[in-house]
C-alpha cells in the first residue's frame, strides 16, 4: 500500500488541478446546461418550462425560415473559405520567397490584422463600400455610376469582409507547411527539366494541399460561426445563424430555441471540421507517414 | 522556396496588400475628418472626433474595463497554464491526453456558443454582468493560447537541466523558481501578451455577458455601430488599431511576430 | 573475501537492480560494489542499460527492483536532491541563464552554505578545472571543452560522495577528448572522489578506470581491472568488445590444446572438449616455425601497422610497431606465431 502510494506521484495532479477545475466547472458544465436548455420549451407568458422535448429542434427543421438562414450561413462560409484559399495560398508562397527586410514587413501586413479588433476591421469595409462610403461617393462624384454599389446587407458583402478577417489564418496554415518543405525539391524538379507550371502543379501544389486543408477547416469553422462581421455588414436584414441566435437570446428572449440553434451550429461546425480532418488524414497520411 | 517572385507575383502581392490595408487605412483617415458626418478629410485634418471620444464617458470607462479585463484574464490564464504545461510536458500520468484535450477544447467551441452558455450559467450562479464572470469566461477562451506558447518554451528546454538541479540538491519548487521559470519567461510573456490582446478584442462572447457598467470597448463599439455609423466609431477604431500596432511592434521586437502567431517553437530554448 | 565483507567495505553497493520498460528488461539484476575512492566505468554497446543504471543511482529513474546503498544508507528511498551525488550530464545541462561561476555556486546556495564560503569554494573549483579566468562567462559563449569543465566543477564543488559521469566526453572532438581524459584522471586523483563513469568507448574506459564493468543486455559480463578485462576476457563478447582480437576454434584433449597440427600444454583442470583461443593482434609476431599465412590488406596507422593474414584457421590480424623493417608486402607468404603465455582460452563453445 505504502509502496503504491509512493509510486503515485501527486505532483501532476496538483499541477493540473487549477486548469482542470476551471475548465471542467466553467466550460463543460455551462455547455451541458445549454444542451439541457435546448430541450426546454418557452412561452411568452410562462417563460422557460422545465420539460424535456424536441420541440425546438422540430421547429428549426420544420421552418423554411430557419433552413434558409442555415443554408445562407453555409454558402457564405464556403465562399469565404474559397476566397481565402484563392488569395491566401498564392500570397503565402510569395511571402516565403521574399528576402530579409521585405518578408518581415509584409508578414506584419498579412498577419498583423489578427491583433486588430474584428469590429474595427469590419467597420473599415462599411466605411469603404457602404452606400455613403468612400468608394461609392467617389464613383458617383465622378459620374461613373448613378446608383451606389450595394455592399451593405448583401451576401457578397458579408463574404468579402469575412474573407478579409479570416485570411491571416489561411496564410498561417499554408506557411506552416511551406516552412517544412525542402527548397531543394523545387530545384530538383527544375533540374529534371520541368517548367514552372509543371513544377507548381506536380511538386508544389501537392505539398501545399495539407496546409490548405488545415486552413480551410479553421476558416470555415470561424466563418460559419462568425458574429461581429455579419452583424455589422448584414445586420437584421441579412441574418446568419450567429446573428439569429443573438436575436433569439437578447430580443425574442426565447433562450431554449436559441440554445438549440447554438448547439446545431456547434454540431455542424464540429462535424464538418472532423469530417474534413479525417479526409485530409486519409489523403495525406501516406505523404507524412 | 528558393525561387524569386516574378512580375505577376508582385502584381498579385500589391493587390493583396491593398486588399488587406484599405479597410484599415480608410478607418484611420476618416477618423481625422473635420466634418460631422462620414467623409474623407479633404480640407484639413481635425482631432475633433478624438476630442469627442475623450469626452465620451461611456467609451472611456469601457476602455478601462477592457484593459482591466485583459490584464486580469491574461494573468489568471498564465497562472493556471504554467503548472498545467509543466504537468503535460514533464509528467507522465494517466489521463494526460484527456487533460490536454480539455485545455485545448475552448478552441473548438465557437465563441457564440460560449456566449450563450455562459449567459445562462452566470445568471444561475449570480455572476451575470460581473467582472469576475467576464474574467472567468475570458480565461477559458485564452487558456489554449497561453498554454501552447508555454508548452513550446518548456519543450525546447533540456530536461537534463531539471535533473542537474535536483542532483545539486535543489527541491522541486526551488528548481522551478531558479531554473525553469527564468528560462520559460519569454514564452510566458509572449503568451500573456497574445492572451491580453485576444481578450481585449473579444466581442462575440462578451456581448452576451457584459452589463452596462462592464461593457468592454469592442462591445461598446459594436452596440454603437448597430445604432449609427459616424466618425466617432472611426476614432475609436483608430485607437484600437494604433494599440494593435504597438503590441505588434513590441512582440516582433521581443520574439518575432511570425513565431508567436504561427505558434512555431523557439529557435533555441535559451534566452 | 565473502560478499558480506565486500559490501561492508564498499561505499556504493548495488544488488539485484532491475528496470523494465513495458515487457523489455533494460537492467537485469545488476550487482556491483564500488569502493571508496575507486574509479569504475560502465562499458557496453549502445542500449545495454548503462545510462539507465546511472540514472537509477542518481535518482532520475525509479528501479523496479533491487537495492542501492550508499555508505549503508538506502538510496532508493532518498529523493534525488538529498542523495548528495554529483552528476555530469552528456549534454552538460549547464544553466544557460547563469554565468559559469553562478552555475558552480548553485549547488552551494541550495545547501545554504554561508556566502563568504561560497566565493572561495567556487574559485577553488574553477581553478581545479583550469577555468579561473572564465567565471563571468555565460555557457553559450564557451567552447564544448570549457562547458564540460564547468559541469565538472559544478558537480565537484558540492563534494559529492560519488561522482556520476554519463558519457561526459562524447561531445568533444578526438584531440580534446584525450586532453580531457588526462584532466579527468588528474582531478579524480587529486580529489579522490569515488567515480562511476558511463561510456561506450573502450579506450576511454581503459585509460581512466581502476575497474571496468562490461555490460550487455542489462547484465554484467565481466568486472575487473582494465589489464585483466583486456588480457583475460571472460568470454568472446568481452574479448571482442575491448579492442580487436583473433579467435580460433581449438580442442582440448589429454591435457593438451591443439589447433591444427600445433599444440600447447592446457592449463591445469581445463576440461576436454572444444575451446576458443584468443590472441590479441599486438601479440602476433612473424616467426620461423609458426602458422603459414598469406599477407592480405596492410593498413598504416602512424605509430603502427595492421596486417591481415589469410591462414588455415581463418583471417589473423597482426599489429606491429612502426619500427625496424616494414611488414611483409601483400601477397607474400610468411609464418606467424605467439608466446604461449599470450594465448587466452575461452570456454564457451567454438567461434562461429
Ligand atoms: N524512458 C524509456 N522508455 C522506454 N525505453 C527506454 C527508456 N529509456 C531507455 N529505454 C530503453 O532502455 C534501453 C537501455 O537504455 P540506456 O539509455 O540505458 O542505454 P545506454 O546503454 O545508455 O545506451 P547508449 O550508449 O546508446 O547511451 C534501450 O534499449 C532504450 O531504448
Ligand atoms: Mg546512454
Amino acid at each position: 500500500m505504502t509502496r503504491f502510494l509512493r509510486r503515485l506521484d501527486p505532483a501532476p495532479l496538483l499541477l493540473s488541478l487549477p486548469a482542470g477545475l476551471i475548465l471542467g466547472l466553467f466550460l463543460l458544465l455551462p455547455l451541458l446546461a445549454t444542451a439541457l436548455l435546448s430541450f426546454r420549451s418557452y412561452s411568452l407568458y410562462t417563460g422557460i418550462e422545465p420539460v424535456l422535448e424536441l420541440g425546438n429542434y422540430l421547429e428549426i427543421f420544420g421552418d423554411g425560415y430557419f433552413l434558409e438562414i442555415f443554408l445562407r450561413t453555409a454558402r457564405i462560409a464556403a465562399l469565404a473559405t474559397l476566397l481565402t484559399i484563392l488569395i491566401g495560398a498564392p500570397e503565402a508562397i510569395i511571402l516565403m520567397r521574399m528576402r530579409a527586410p521585405w518578408r518581415g514587413l509584409f508578414l506584419l501586413v498579412a498577419l498583423g490584422p489578427l491583433l486588430i479588433s474584428v469590429v474595427s476591421r469590419t467597420l473599415g469595409w462599411a466605411l469603404l463600400l457602404g452606400s455613403t462610403g468612400v468608394v461609392n461617393t467617389a464613383l458617383m462624384a465622378a459620374g461613373l455610376i448613378a446608383e451606389p454599389i450595394r455592399f451593405m446587407y448583401t451576401e457578397w458583402g458579408v463574404t468579402v469582409a469575412l474573407a478579409h478577417v479570416l485570411l491571416p489564418f489561411m496564410i498561417i496554415s499554408v506557411m506552416t507547411v511551406l516552412q517544412r518543405l525542402d527548397p531543394q525539391v523545387e530545384n530538383a524538379s527544375h533540374a529534371l527539366g520541368a517548367g514552372g507550371v509543371t513544377t507548381f502543379r506536380r511538386v508544389i501544389l501537392p505539398q501545399l494541399l495539407p496546409g490548405i486543408f488545415a486552413g480551410s477547416i479553421i476558416v470555415f469553422a470561424m466563418a460559419a460561426s462568425a458574429f461581429a462581421t455579419p452583424q455589422i455588414i448584414g445586420g437584421r436584414r441579412l441574418k446568419v445563424v450567429a446573428t439569429l441566435i443573438y436575436d433569439e437570446y437578447l430580443f425574442s428572449l426565447n433562450w431554449p430555441l436559441g440554445a438549440a440553434l447554438a448547439l446545431l451550429l456547434f454540431a455542424i461546425v464540429i462535424v464538418v471540421a472532423v469530417g474534413f480532418n479525417r479526409l485530409a488524414e486519409s489523403r495525406f497520411a501516406r505523404m507524412y507517414g | 522556396m528558393s525561387r524569386r517572385n516574378g512580375p505577376w507575383a508582385l502584381i498579385f502581392h500589391t493587390l493583396f496588400v491593398v486588399f488587406m490595408l484599405a479597410p484599415i487605412l480608410v478607418v484611420c483617415v476618416i477618423a481625422f475628418t473635420p466634418e460631422g458626418y462620414l467623409s474623407m478629410p479633404t480640407d484639413g485634418l481635425s482631432l475633433r472626433w478624438f476630442r469627442a471620444l475623450w469626452n465620451n464617458p461611456d467609451f472611456v470607462s469601457s476602455f478601462r474595463v477592457s484593459l482591466a479585463l485583459g490584464a486580469a484574464s491574461a494573468s489568471a490564464a498564465a497562472a493556471v497554464s504554467i503548472p498545467a504545461a509543466i504537468a503535460i510536458t514533464r509528467c507522465d500520468f494517466p489521463g494526460r491526453g484527456a487533460f490536454l484535450a480539455l485545455c485545448m477544447s475552448p478552441l473548438m467551441v465557437p465563441s457564440i456558443v460560449l456566449g450563450v452558455a455562459f449567459l445562462r450559467f452566470f445568471s444561475q450562479i449570480g455572476l451575470s454582468g460581473t467582472l469576475v464572470g467576464l474574467t472567468l469566461s475570458h480565461v477559458i477562451l485564452i487558456v489554449p493560447y497561453v498554454l501552447r506558447t508555454i508548452m513550446n518554451s518548456l519543450g525546447s528546454l533540456d530536461a537534463a537541466l531539471n535533473n542537474a538541479s535536483a542532483s545539486l540538491g535543489a527541491a522541486r519548487w526551488h528548481t522551478f523558481r531558479r531554473i525553469t521559470l527564468p528560462l520559460i519567461l519569454p514564452g510566458v510573456a509572449s503568451g500573456w501578451i497574445l492572451a491580453f490582446i485576444t481578450s481585449f478584442d473579444e466581442v462575440t462572447m462578451t456581448i452576451f455577458l457584459a452589463a452596462p457598467e462592464t461593457t468592454t470597448l469592442p462591445v461598446r463599439l459594436m452596440l454603437y455601430i448597430e445604432d449609427s455609423i459616424d466618425p466617432l466609431v472611426a476614432a475609436v477604431s483608430t485607437v484600437l488599431i494604433v494599440m494593435a500596432l504597438a503590441v505588434m511592434i513590441l512582440i516582433d521586437r521581443l520574439f518575432g511576430l511570425d513565431r508567436i502567431l504561427t505558434g512555431a517553437p523557439d529557435r533555441d530554448g535559451k534566452p | 573475501m565473502t560478499g558480506e565483507d565486500n559490501a561492508a567495505a564498499a561505499l556504493l553497493s548495488i544488488s539485484g537492480l532491475t528496470k523494465r520498460y513495458g515487457s523489455t528488461t533494460v537492467v537485469d539484476g545488476l550487482a556491483l560494489d564500488v569502493a571508496e575512492g575507486e574509479f569504475v566505468s560502465l562499458l557496453g554497446p549502445s542500449g545495454c542499460g548503462k545510462t539507465t543504471t546511472l540514472q537509477m543511482i542518481g535518482g532520475f529513474v525509479r528501479p523496479d527492483g533491487g537495492r542501492i546503498r550508499l555508505g549503508g544508507r538506502d538510496l532508493i528511498a532518498t529523493p534525488t536532491s538529498k542523495r548528495g551525488l554529483g552528476m555530469v550530464f552528456q549534454s552538460y545541462a549547464l544553466f544557460p541563464h547563469m554565468t559559469a561561476a553562478a552555475n558552480v555556486a548553485y549547488g552551494l546556495e541550495v545547501r545554504r552554505t554561508p556566502r563568504g564560503e561560497i566565493a572561495g569554494r567556487v574559485a577553488r573549483a574553477l581553478d581545479l578545472v583550469g577555468l579561473s579566468a572564465y567565471g563571468d562567462r555565460y555557457p553559450r559563449r564557451m567552447s564544448g571543452g570549457q562547458q564540460q569543465r564547468v559541469a565538472l566543477a559544478r558537480a565537484l564543488v558540492i563534494e559529492p560522495r560519488v561522482l556520476l559521469l554519463d558519457e561526459p566526453l562524447s561531445n568533444l572532438d578526438a584531440n580534446l577528448r584525450e586532453e580531457m581524459q588526462t584532466e579527468l584522471r588528474r582531478i579524480q586523483h587529486r580529489t579522490g572522489t569515488t567515480t562511476v563513469l558511463v561510456t561506450h568507448d573502450q579506450s576511454e574506459a581503459m585509460a581512466l578506470s581502476d575497474r571496468i564493468v562490461v555490460m550487455r543486455g542489462g547484465r554484467i559480463e565481466q568486472a575487473d581491472t582494465p589489464e585483466r578485462v583486456y588480457g583475460r576476457p571472460g568470454n568472446r563478447f568481452v574479448a571482442q568488445f575491448l579492442g580487436k582480437t583473433n579467435l580460433f576454434a581449438a580442442r582440448i584433449a589429454d591435457g593438451r590444446v591443439s589447433l591444427g597440427d600445433t599444440g600447447w600444454q592446457a592449463p591445469a583442470g581445463a576440461p576436454d572438449g572444444p575451446v576458443t583461443l584468443a590472441v590479441r593482434p599486438e601479440k602476433v609476431r612473424l616467426s620461423q616455425t609458426g602458422l603459414p599465412g598469406r599477407v592480405g590488406e596492410r593498413t598504416f596507422q602512424g605509430g603502427r601497422w595492421l596486417v591481415e593474414m589469410d591462414t588455415a584457421h581463418g583471417l589473423v590480424l597482426m599489429e606491429t610497431p612502426n619500427y625496424g623493417p616494414p611488414p611483409p608486402r601483400e601477397g607474400e607468404t610468411v609464418r606467424i606465431g605467439w608466446q604461449d603465455g599470450d594465448l587466452h582460452l575461452l570456454f564457451e563453445g567454438a567461434p562461429a
